[in-house]
């Protein structure tokens, strides 16, 4: 196995809200091009978890590494804020649950992917709109509505909107917060086959934060089952869902009803 | 000067007392200092309701002195109620002398326009801004944008412009125009219409903003680069004009549309009164002019 | 003898359902053998013994507990029983193909895509991955006008074409088969034998569960009893 650098290197994050654990002594390494999947029942960390590796919040104790395009180790919490904003918007990504926490709902979905653009100093509006375009199409937006608000859009092109919108400055890493929740199952498929396809052509490295161990499956390579805030097993995703070993991964992989 | 009899001597000079003019004046240091920088102050009650220019007002009697000589305008002129009532209260709070001539006040408060006549080195202009935040379009929290500013994150700026040639096919914002000054801070110039961002560029006057509601206080200081925000394939314009002013026939200035009767008549007039007047002196006739002649 | 390529050492499993009062269940213990190249081997025993346990554990599905699993990978050995998952997905991707009994379908993906996918991740080019694939399953019959459709809808023999194809369509220099012929015709499954023959070829080592004999007696060389090694529970 080659000696590849790791793109994030997490150790002992752990996070408390007063008495109650938020999540605990969590340690990890994500590669370039990996996905791991984080799953568990509501209040179980997960998000917690995901807000504390993407800088969002403040752990209590232990550290983020992340290495960036050149080599270099920064730790994601002793960074700038400055600094952390700018990752924020050209090698990190973020995907909400819900699109309206990550789209400007009074802009135009063109202006919504251009965004990012011109906050990285894109100047020329004919650039622009034809990078947006093509990044709608991506995203199976109609590239006919790249003039209309997202509050006009369904739920489903809301959420690949917001996806277009991240992905447009062609991060290195995607943090993605139950990305398929609220959605109709079919247009959950299509999300689902379209994150898979943007993933694995962009070489994308993800953390996926989800409760529906499908959505685990067909995205991550790598899983980590939590519960009460302590990831209690973690593995290859076919392996902890096929052959779990723990008693909790066991009860959350016994209790999916099989269509 | 006003004879002492008119000014009425129950009020502190200019109508504020020394302790806020002091206040005041410390705020529009730390503008200065920081050039388009958004300076929070304390900002007083004044006998008038927000909106009519309490701002400007509050700024402009922190610097005026006994020897000063103010001029005020109001869609740039100096007939309208908003204008003259400004004028009249600082003639009775001060006793300083008041003009409508551009060249001849040192200080010169204004709602909308920057006067047609270019200003000069010593001339202070006051304006007054309803809204000071010009990223508050995209962005309602204080706090986050109040960072924007401090990270100089400002594509969110853009994204403005960008839905206006969206929507438009070009920049269509005409007043409130973003303009960056001295290459760092953004700043609103409102509600002066984008016709005047150009006279902001390296004017040898001082300009100070100040906004009432809002308690902000942002400044220029004389020969500053100012400019306006744009796309490389749709850079900045100003309004132009396809006829000339009716009255003086100037075609290089901001023009009014003033309706004349009931029957659809409408004429364009140059909104700097004190300009048109100034040409009309001169000898310049507009269409409006040679017609009735 | 050739290369050897697989190699179990004293490989066991059980498994333990913590939700039913933490009751185990033995499958096998001590178990070892070993695969060389161009050699096909048959995994023999009753139902129930952990034949297709031991060929998800082989793959890396199942977890091995005990003992080791290795397989030769590019210049070394892989121990699958030890390596982390970053590990067994390159394993996957280079060296160990797997054909399961059932078709894990993706939804809206294209026959033609799922078949093409082992080759993508490879890093070839997408047309040229697509190109082998459409050969292959032209090898396998299955018609044209499925190639384009997601293959959620097809019959258990056409999605069991579509799992072999996608199966051979990379060089593993290991190929583990569970019941590859299960719901397929005589003339499908004489298609399949000649794949697994071409493999043999090639030198590639398998090891496969067959549910009939004939086919057994056609490709393979030996027969491995599981059963042996069975622990009772």
């Amino acid at each position: 196995m080659s000696a590849t650098q790791t793109l994030l290197s997490v150790t002992g994050l752990t996070k408390h809200y007063g008495a109650h654990l938020g999540c605990a002594d969590v340690s990890f390494d994500l590669y370039p091009g990996e996905v791991v999947g984080i799953v568990g029942e509501s209040g179980s960390g997960k998000t917690t978890l995901l807000n504390c590796l993407a800088g969002r919040l403040a752990p209590d104790e232990g550290r983020v590494q992340y290495t960036d395009r050149l080599g270099d180790s920064m730790d994601v919490h002793a960074m700038s804020e400055s600094r952390r904003r700018f990752l924020m918007r050209t090698d990190w990504a973020f995907v909400h649950q819900n699109p309206r926490d990550g789209l400007r709902m009074a802009v135009s979905a063109g202006g919504n992917v251009g965004e990012r653009l011109m906050a990285v100093g894109a100047r020329h509006y004919g650039d622009i709109r034809s990078q947006a375009i093509d990044w709608l199409d991506k995203t199976e937006v109609d590239v006919g509505r790249v003039d209309d608000r997202p509050d006009t859009f369904s739920g489903g092109m809301q959420q690949r909107l917001q996806i277009a919108r991240n992905l447009v400055t062609g991060p290195r890493l995607v943090f993605m917060d139950e990305p398929t929740g609220g959605l109709d199952v079919s247009v959950q498929a299509r999300l689902l086959d379209l994150l898979r396809r943007l993933v694995a052509e962009m070489g994308l490295s993800a953390i996926i934060v989800t409760h529906d161990l499908a959505v685990a499956r067909l995205l991550s390579h790598r899983l980590m089952v939590m519960r009460r805030g302590h990831v209690v097993e973690q593995g290859l995703t076919d392996q902890v869902l096929d052959d779990p070993q723990h008693a909790y991964t066991q009860l959350l992989v016994s209790s999916v009803l099989q269509p | 000067m006003t004879p002492e009899s008119e000014t009425d001597q129950q009020y502190n000079f200019a109508y504020l007392d020394e302790q806020t003019k002091r206040m005041i004046r410390r705020a529009l240091l730390k503008a200065v200092a920081i050039p388009g920088y958004q300076v929070p102050f304390a900002g007083r009650e004044m006998p008038m309701p927000y909106g009519w220019g309490t701002g400007g007002i509050q700024v402009t009697a922190a610097i005026l002195r006994r020897d000063d000589t103010l001029k005020v305008i109001d869609q740039g002129a100096d007939d309208t109620t908003n204008a003259v009532s400004i004028r009249k209260f600082f003639k009775r709070v001060a006793g300083i002398a008041t003009t409508e001539k551009t060249r001849e006040a040192t200080i010169i408060q204004t709602r909308h326009r920057i006067p047609e006549t270019p200003l000069e080195d010593g001339q202070i202009i006051v304006f007054q801004v309803p809204i000071p935040e010009p990223l508050r379009f995209l962005e309602p929290r204080e706090t986050e944008t109040r960072k924007m500013h401090a990270l100089e994150e400002y594509g969110l700026m853009h994204v403005k412009l960008y839905e206006d040639i969206a929507r438009h096919g070009h920049i269509a914002t005409t007043y409130a125009y973003p303009v960056k000054v001295a290459g760092r801070y953004i700043m609103d110039p409102s509600p002066t219409p984008k016709f005047d961002n150009p006279k902001m560029n390296r004017t040898p006057a001082l300009q100070l903003f100040g906004a009432g509601r809002e308690k902000r206080i942002y400044a220029i200081p004389p020969y500053t680069e100012v400019v306006s925000l744009d796309f490389e394939d749709h850079p900045f314009e100003v309004q132009k004009w396809d006829r000339p002013c009716a009255l003086c026939g100037a075609t290089e200035s901001f023009l009014d549309e003033v309706i004349m009767d009931d029957q659809g008549t409408r004429m364009f007039v140059c909104s700097d009164t004190d300009h048109c007047e100034k040409r009309r002196g001169e000898g310049h006739v507009g269409p409006a002019q040679e017609a009735a002649e | 003898m050739s290369q050897e390529m697989i190699r179990l050492t004293d490989v066991a499993k059980s498994f333990t359902l913590h939700n039913q009062d933490g009751a185990t269940l033995p499958v096998f213990a001590g178990l070892s053998m070993s695969v060389a190249a161009g050699e096909c081997v048959a995994l023999a025993g009753p139902s129930g013994k952990g034949k297709s346990t031991l060929m998800r554990m082989l793959y890396g599905n199942y977890l091995c507990p005990a003992g080791s699993i290795e397989i030769r990978h590019k210049d070394g050995w892989t121990d699958v029983a030890g390596a982390d998952p970053r590990s067994i997905l390159n394993l996957r991707r280079w060296t160990l193909g797997y054909i399961s009994q059932f078709l894990r379908v993706v939804p809206r993906v294209s026959a033609l895509d799922v078949v093409a996918e082992p080759l993508v991740s490879r890093g070839l080019p997408p047309e040229e991955a697509q190109e082998k694939a459409a050969a292959i399953l032209t090898r396998l019959n299955l018609p044209e006008s499925l190639w384009h459709l997601a293959p959620a809808t097809f019959s258990g023999g056409e999605q069991q074409r579509v799992n072999i194809a996608r199966g051979f369509v990379a060089p593993f220099p290991v190929m583990l088969l569970d019941e590859p012929t299960a719901s397929l015709d005589k003339t499908n499954r004489e298609a399949v034998l000649d794949l697994i023959r071409d493999a043999k070829a090639r030198g590639v080592a398998l090891i496969g569960i067959f549910h009939d004999a004939e086919t057994r007696n056609a490709v393979c060389d030996r027969e491995f009893e599981i059963a042996s090694y069975a622990v009772a529970a």
